[in-house]
């Protein structure tokens, strides 16, 4: 393995563990066509960061994007709570519109931002190795990608183990939440904060899809593998880890998208849990009828 | 003017083709959108807008050429097939609709963009231009694929038009189109495979990511303007074809702008007035009539107040300085003087250099609410026995709605009673 794929197999699974751990929160609140929408609604965010710093600044586009992520929930919450929009429509309504707005803002200032529309939506993970990080001494630190990732999980990993219990408690039990004295808001605030911090931060290398694809897909098959979700969370991001590896290779072997294919390994692998899972697969369920049949005969 | 004249002359044949694709596209995906979203399944064509990459990409390696009716065929079969595994995804396995809705759009398209790039990788010159149902080029539409596209467009608007009765029905009440026999089954595919083919078509011109808006804007914005579902279908068509011809002008006058970013742009600030300015359905609206009712139920509370005053004196007419009618029901002073201001230009109260005291139309007012709420104490012991100390704060409320007609089965089923739960009198119908 040369020290290239090393760099993008290592980029694949800090991205995966990042977003398949805040995954694990937004499918058990249902909330995981929310995450779709942030992950897309980032885009003017970038935009309007680059416009207004001039240059890839890596802090500006993170907050400027995180703050549309979190301007597209409060949208989404205001449109459904406040003027009624059915809840559906009301994330569809919000994020494509923020998205066409990216877009347009992308054609307006076509010559001044160096954004490529497909960029946005798969991005090139393959050209990780390219940006190095050197120091004033010319010390190579490895791709700038890895570092910003990997402290955005390193944020991520002491917010979940810190504020586990107040995230699990509001997920589950809101209102057991609420009448313990924590404000579901401000959690259910701070954990879409930090969706779109991620968003932003895996945004250039993997692309919105991708964050979409593990956001749901690794949680989607922990979910079906256990019922406790200290180890659905571990469950998850190691399936993120696999997955980012296998795509890895199977992009090398047919000579296409990372991304796309970390997505493809992504679907199978929710499929094997689909059918195989011991407690919640399609086989198991089939079995059971027939093991209560024996028992009563 | 002159460039909007030029573009409405259409003496451009390439305007217009793009402007007429852009507006048959544009309303027979809002026709569809109107019934997807009542069925509360907007954000499946988002599913299905994504899931058509990968069958473009398959049709085009198996036949190597991009003639659009295979590529059409190949998008329409993935597109189907993202559905069908949303639903078996949903309704065997614990996973919940979002879930399955999110991993099978994210999926389908992953693998779509793998198959893409893996094409464009293999040096097939034939393959350049398969990207566009990405992001769509509604300003690249033919003659040809306005053919195509205008035959299919035409075809679903047809068959909307000719089963608008059941597609209604299995919108609105499923339990009861199954009992008077319909196929619902039938009906449900035969909708999804509407919603299948109008983002096919659609996504040629906006792209894989904003084709959703095409379905659900449209239908979100005209539900604010009516509750029929004929008109709403007319006016998201008509919201429709309008943004597709203004985009189709955008792209005219400048060539660079991407015509499907703004026509979701357009139907979006469409959308947002209707959510805000709709009457009766809108947040202006709403919040208008809320504040009337507020306003109504303090003017209702400070006549009660000087009743109540009264009923302690046992004269009525008496004038009460407003510290006296704070003392005996607080409520924020500015509140209680407009409502005191209101209610003398309505001649219910008037002022003197005592202070307020009620007039005789004041005090019929007054009467009729007091009545109201110890009738309903009243009613609650006696008939859902409930303590009479627990039923002030339900009385409360419910004194400003009561109608005259409810007011009289109160007093029918109650006996013409004199006295509340608290002993108190009941006043008697002036």
């Amino acid at each position: 393995m040369n020290i290239d794929a090393f760099w993008i197999i290592l980029t694949g699974a800090l991205v995966a563990i990042c977003c398949s751990l805040l995954g694990c929160f937004l499918i058990l609140r249902r909330m995981a066509m929310v995450g779709d929408a942030i992950s897309h609604a980032v885009l003017p965010g970038i935009v309007l960061a680059f416009l207004f710093s001039g240059s890839r600044e890596v802090w500006t586009m993170l907050i400027g994007a995180a703050l549309l992520g979190v301007a597209c929930t409060f949208l989404i919450e205001f449109f459904h709570k406040k003027a009624r929009v059915q809840a559906d429509a009301s994330i569809g309504v919000t994020f494509t519109t923020l998205f066409a707005l990216g877009i347009i803002l992308i054609s307006v200032y076509a010559g001044k931002v160096d954004l490529d529309q497909d960029c946005v939506l798969y991005g090139e993970i393959a050209y990780v190795p390219l940006d190095i990080w050197l120091t004033e001494s010319g010390m190579n630190l490895g791709p700038r990608t890895v570092w910003i990732i990997g402290g955005v999980l390193v944020v991520l990993l002491l917010f979940i183990t810190i504020f586990y219990k107040q995230l699990y408690l509001t997920s589950f039990d809101p209102a057991f939440a609420t009448a313990i004295g924590l404000s579901t808001t401000l959690w259910y605030y701070l954990l879409m904060g930090a969706v779109s911090l991620t968003t932003v931060a895996a945004f250039e290398s993997v692309g919105a899809i991708l964050v979409v694809a593990l956001m749901v897909g690794p949680p989607a098959t922990a979910y079906l593998l256990t019922d406790d979700l200290k180890k659905m969370l571990i469950i998850s991001a190691l399936a993120g880890t696999i997955a980012s590896a296998a795509g890895f290779y199977l992009a090398l072997w047919l000579n296409g998208s990372v991304a796309g294919a970390i997505s493809a390994v992504i679907g199978l692998q929710f499929l094997l849990a689909f059918v195989f899972s011991p407690g919640h697969g399609l086989l198991a369920k089939r079995r059971q009828p027939v093991a209560v049949m024996k028992a009563n005969a | 003017m002159n460039t909007l004249w030029d573009f409405l002359s259409m003496s451009d044949a390439n305007v217009r083709f793009v402007t007429i694709g852009s507006v048959l596209l544009a309303a027979s995906s809002a026709v569809v959108g109107c019934f997807t979203v009542l069925r509360k399944r907007a954000l499946v064509g988002d599913a299905v807008a994504h899931a058509v990459l990968p069958g473009v990409c398959l049709a085009f390696i198996l036949t190597g050429e991009k003639n659009p009716l295979i590529l059409l065929l190949g998008s329409f079969l993935t597109g189907w097939l993202s559905l069908i595994i949303i639903d078996l995804v949903t309704a065997n396995s614990r996973v919940k609709e979002d879930t399955a809705i999110g991993l099978v759009l994210s999926v389908f398209f992953g693998i779509g963009i793998l198959l893409l790039t893996s094409i464009q990788h293999s040096n097939n010159e034939n393959q350049s231009g398969l990207d566009k149902f990405l992001f769509g080029s509604a300003a690249a539409l033919v003659g040809q694929d306005l053919i195509t596209f205008g035959a299919v467009a035409v075809l679903l608007l047809l068959s909307v038009l000719l089963l608008y009765k059941e597609f209604k029905l299995v919108s609105f009440d499923l339990a009861y189109a199954r009992t008077i026999g319909l196929p619902v089954r039938g009906l449900e595919l035969l909708l999804t495979t509407l919603t299948v083919l109008a983002v096919v078509v659609g996504i040629q011109s906006v792209g894989v990511v904003l084709m959703s808006a095409m379905l659900i804007t449209p239908a979100a914005a005209a539900r604010f303007w009516t509750d029929r579902l004929g008109a709403m279908v007319l006016i998201a068509a008509l919201m429709s074809a309008f943004c597709g011809a203004a985009g189709a002008y955008v792209s005219f006058t400048a060539p660079a702008m991407p015509t499907g970013p703004w026509i979701v742009m357009l139907l979006s600030l469409l959308a947002i007035v209707s959510f805000i300015l709709a009457p009766k359905k809108g947040l202006l609206a709403r919040y208008l009539m809320q504040r009337r009712l507020r306003r109504q139920m303090t003017r209702e509370n400070i006549l009660k107040t000087l009743f109540h005053l009264g009923e302690a004196k046992g004269e009525y007419e008496h004038s009460y300085s407003k510290q006296q009618i704070l003392e005996r029901r607080r409520q924020p002073l500015v509140r209680m003087k407009n409502g005191l201001n209101a209610l003398r230009r309505q001649g219910l109260v008037q002022e003197s250099s005592n202070g307020w005291a009620l007039t005789p139309p004041g005090k019929k007012e007054a009467q009729r609410i007091v009545r109201l709420h110890r009738l309903w104490e009243l009613y609650l012991t006696e008939y859902l026995h409930l303590a009479s100390d627990h039923v002030h704060e339900d009385a409360e409320s419910i004194e400003h709605v009561l109608t005259p007609e409810l007011e009289k089965r109160l007093e029918e089923l109650l006996d013409y009673p004199t006295a509340d739960p608290h002993h108190t009198i009941i006043p008697q119908q002036p």
